[in-house]
């Protein structure tokens, strides 16, 4: 199985281990992952807020340089990334600002590619496999956090239960994991207010962690970057804020799949989380 | 030769804003066989049909085109004007000029060109027309109502009372509906089942009125005066005439847990079991689901209860077919329940319950006899929220219409619940207030300012549940704009009414349309509330839309007055285009060569046999007949026959050919 893959900024810097986990899960489970040649960054938070031209045509960049290589199918493991593609793909559909956009990037785009993310991966190449696959099972109550950019706006992105998605949690019970019922699974974390308002993000996130403490969670299973930053780098200014500290770690779904296929910690990144993972 | 009058309307500015209507009046006075041609600006109204009348004596036409609205709204109008000055009124044809012409195109030459067209191909086409004599057909004079709730009995009491026989279809062991099921009503707060139980009872001891509960309308055919019905009785397994209904049977059953329908699944029934104690017919029936001799062959406790042998465990359906003038549907609504509500946690949380749950804790016949105690554990909420619009007037939910009950029965609630724990809080958040109705926005005032209930502006983002205690996270977009966290004992959802499950089904038994959310389309929004557009069927109730109480018994009797009206004539008037098979007389002479195509194409099994004799008595030849009482005039059979042996009166292949060469022949 060949898939094209955009890792973006974040898999490239911040979320190393994210992009360490995603290939080596993907490695297990005879995945190829094809990298788009010349990739750039996706505008993610920035460019949206700033400039709608700009927000739609660095993505389009990157959609039409995978259609260039022909590729069909890409995979995108951050939610962000991920969100801002498939919108440009929707935005791109009209006409006139398909045109102003081909414009801008000087290359040729038909809008055809088909963008997943690394539940959608899963859930349809590597179900059967993962289960056949499972060494040491995944026994731990987890919350499965998807955040906002994964599921939302419903009506582009077409995936799962927009209140209460459930792939991610079929996922958990598939390596041997129990899901805990909470209510902050699509909450915001304050997302890229990281920088210029941690007292907000702070308050969200210590929100969500606070009720996965609460539901006795022992992790906190997210698949994106941004999510992953913000429960895990930002603990320590939550925690000033808690009566009680929580130290509960924030992992990666592809992190606790590789746990379960028998994978090193070390080759799936675990070291690097600010919050230690005992798993 | 052929003296034709044309007769243009301006409907206001309908047409006259974009047609130059005086130049169609002068181009039409030009073409050959037209005797006379006038325009003016109300063509439907009274002066209006004079003109058209004067005309017709004073030329003496013998055909007249009106160049108008859609022959939809006023075909009647002008063809009943001709009449009475004394033309055959299937002489008399309307050209479409205001939804064919005016309304979509701009104003121009062109526009005008066009309606000149159009109304040139109906001269052509009515010099061509004959006359033609209405259809009589008898008329059944006994009507089906299918849905016994307040729809169903108001409509059925009504025409009962009016003289005709009716037969009243429900698909629950008992009648009464959702209305039975209410605690108090607004906006005067008098007990449901007070009022609406003797109704019940009146209907079931009606002379003119059979009733069958427990029974579906299985199939429909037939037409406006002349339906057959099938009526699907389902077993009940109990002999009602045997059965006194003394409820030992009830008392032996070993199924106690099923939850009760009527209690909103709040409480629990038996699996023979009386929905109510005010149920009409007050008999069981058993629920062959739930039953145990059912499911495992074994039990038969309730047979050994009865004292007069009324159970009968070898009970089939029994298919009924009733002939009937006029069918008064009435099937109701029904709300949306688990899993629509994912982020209120409904299903997930006990203590989140829906309006018609709560009017249940409300009701003195409910399940806590009228305390407001939480389903979860029986305590009395010191806290409720009542959320509005849950799932209603919501694009993303699929739901963008208004389910129109919930903003006063909210009030309601919350005030009855203040009247009951006096020391309690309820908050209602609200997206607007829609108390349109007589005393309704006094009744929402008072729950505010008498009752002390907290309206808060703004949507419920989500509802969960934290240490024993439901947190509400909502907005208030009112006052602060800011965001606001409750912490509730009890959850209400106002949620969205929605068709009745299988009203699609119910629909297409009956050929009539429905809307895209399965509700029951009516034949006109403003002018033909309780009609639908298949002739003989009328609508009543929440099966059209959300609707309150009063709203439901006004359009019942609105139904049932159409009802009665058709049934005052001993004959139905029907239109006589139809389809007629060539008779060249004499019979043998027929083009019609006797295939039978058309008999398969019909959808109305319009098309019958006939067999033409000999002096000797021998058949000849065996050619198509049409069923006037059947035929709708579809067409269907015209373009099937191979020997172009059928037309459609008014509409034969000449006269469509006539006006298509007018339009090339110019």
């Amino acid at each position: 199985m060949k898939i094209g893959f955009y890792p973006g900024c974040s898999l490239k810097g911040s979320s190393r281990e994210y992009n360490e986990s995603v290939i080596a899960i993907a490695k297990a489970l005879d995945i190829e992952l094809i990298e788009i040649k010349d990739w750039n960054c996706c505008g993610a938070t920035a460019a949206h807020s700033m400039n709608e031209e700009l927000s739609l045509s660095l993505p389009a960049r990157i959609l039409a340089l995978a259609e260039a290589q022909g590729l069909k199918e890409v995979v995108v493991p951050c939610a962000a990334c991920y969100n801002r593609l498939m919108v440009t793909q929707h935005e791109l559909k009209d006409d006139t600002k398909r045109e102003k956009v081909t414009d801008i990037i000087q290359m040729p785009y038909s809008g055809e590619l088909k963008i997943i993310n690394v539940l959608q991966m899963l859930e349809s190449y590597a179900m059967d496999k993962i289960q056949e696959k499972v060494t040491k099972p995944f026994a731990h109550k987890v919350a499965c956090y998807y955040g906002c950019l994964l599921v939302r706006p419903h009506k582009i992105l077409q995936f799962d239960r927009v209140e209460d998605p459930q792939s991610m949690d079929s996922m958990i019970k598939l390596i041997g994991g129990t899901p805990v019922d909470w209510a902050f699974k699509t909450e915001c974390c304050g997302a890229g207010f990281s920088v210029s308002r941690t007292d907000l993000v702070v308050r969200l996130s210590g929100n969500i962690l606070q009720d996965a403490a609460d539901r006795n969670a022992e992790a906190v299973i997210v698949a994106c970057p941004m999510c992953q930053s913000n429960l895990d780098m930002r603990r320590g200014a939550i925690n000033e804020t808690l009566s009680k500290p929580i130290d509960i770690p924030v992992l990666f779904i592809t992190q606790a799949i590789g746990l379960s296929l028998g994978i090193s910690p070390k080759e799936l990144g675990l070291e690097r989380h600010f919050v230690t993972v005992k798993m | 030769m052929s003296k034709i009058g044309v007769f243009i309307c301006h409907c206001g500015e309908n047409i006259s804003a974009t047609v130059d209507c005086e130049r169609v009046a002068q181009e039409l006075a030009k073409v050959e066989g037209v005797e006379c041609a006038i325009d003016y600006k109300y063509m439907c109204s009274d002066p209006g049909q004079t003109i058209i009348k004067d005309a017709i004596r004073e030329h003496h036409l013998d055909g007249v085109v009106v160049g108008a609205c859609s022959p939809r709204m006023h075909e009647p109008t002008f063809r009943r004007a001709c009449a009475e000055a004394g033309l055959n009124p299937y002489l008399c044809e309307i050209a479409n000029l205001r939804e064919h012409c005016s309304w979509v195109h701009e104003k121009g030459d062109a526009t005008t060109n066009k309606a000149i067209d159009l109304v040139k191909m109906l001269v052509e086409k009515v010099k061509r027309n004959k006359p033609l004599e209405s259809i009589k057909v008898p008329i059944t004079k006994k009507a089906l109502v299918i849905g016994g709730g307040i729809a169903g009995i108001q409509a059925s009491l009504d025409i009962a009372n009016a003289g005709h026989q009716v037969i009243l279809v429900e698909k629950d062991p008992s009648i009464g509906g959702h209305m039975s099921q209410l605690s108090e009503t607004f906006p005067t707060l008098d007990c449901s089942q007070c009022i609406l139980t003797p109704r019940m009872v009146e209907v079931a001891q009606h002379p003119n009125i059979t009733l069958y509960t427990y029974a579906e309308l299985e199939s429909l055919e037939g037409f406006i005066g002349n339906f057959t019905a099938k009526i699907r009785l389902k077993a009940k397994s109990v002999d009602y005439k045997k059965c006194t209904g003394c409820g030992a049977c009830m008392q032996k059953c070993p199924q106690k847990k099923i939850p009760s329908e009527f209690n909103a699944g709040l409480g629990t029934r038996t699996a023979i079991y009386v929905p109510f104690p005010q149920a009409v017919p007050n008999k069981p029936v058993i629920d062959r689901e739930h039953c145990n001799y059912y499911k495992r062959g074994k039990c038969k406790l309730c047979e050994t209860a009865c004292p007069t042998g009324a159970i009968e465990w070898d009970k089939e359906d029994e298919i009924l077919t009733e002939q009937v003038g006029a069918i008064v549907v009435t099937t109701g609504f029904n709300v949306k329940g688990t899993d629509f509500f994912p982020e209120y946690g409904y299903g997930k949380y006990k203590d989140v319950i829906t309006g018609l749950q709560f009017e249940r804790l409300a009701s003195a016949s409910g399940p806590t006899f009228g305390e407001i105690r939480r389903p979860s554990d029986g305590t009395i909420p010191k806290k409720i929220v009542f959320i509005a619009c849950a799932g209603s007037r919501d694009p993303a939910k699929g739901i963008p219409y208004c389910s129109k009950i919930c903003c006063m029965y909210t009030a309601k609630h919350a005030m009855l619940y203040q009247h009951k724990v006096h020391d309690g809080e309820s908050t209602v958040f609200y997206m607007d207030i829609r108390a349109g109705g007589k005393n309704y926005e006094e009744f929402v005032r008072r729950a505010i300012e008498e009752d002390h209930v907290n309206y808060v502006r703004g949507r419920v983002a989500r509802v969960y549940e934290k240490d024993g205690k439901l947190i509400v996270k909502g907005v208030d977009t009112l006052l602060s704009g800011e965001q606001v966290e409750i912490e509730a004992d009890m959850v209400v959802l106002a949620t969205a009414g929605v068709a009745n499950c299988g009203a699609e089904v119910l629909a297409q038994k009956m050929h009539i349309s429905y809307d895209p959310y399965h509700f029951f389309a009516e034949a006109h929004p403003k002018l033909k509330p309780v009609e639908t557009n298949t002739a003989g069927i009328f609508l009543a109730g929440a099966c059209q839309a959300p609707k309150d109480i009063p709203e439901t018994v006004g359009m019942a009797s609105g139904a049932a007055v159409k009802v009665a009206g058709l049934f005052s004539n001993n004959e139905l008037v029907r239109e006589p285009l139809i389809a007629v098979v060539n008779r060249m007389p004499p019979p043998v002479f027929s083009t019609c060569v006797g295939c039978f195509m058309c008999q398969t194409a019909c959808p109305y099994n319009a098309i019958e046999r006939e067999e033409i004799k000999g002096r000797d008595g021998k058949v000849i030849k065996t050619v198509a007949k049409v069923n006037p009482g059947l035929c709708q005039g579809c067409g269907t059979c015209v373009a099937f026959c191979r020997s172009k042996s059928i037309d459609i009166q008014g509409y034969s292949n000449e006269q469509v050919f006539a006006e298509v060469m007018s339009l090339l022949n110019q």
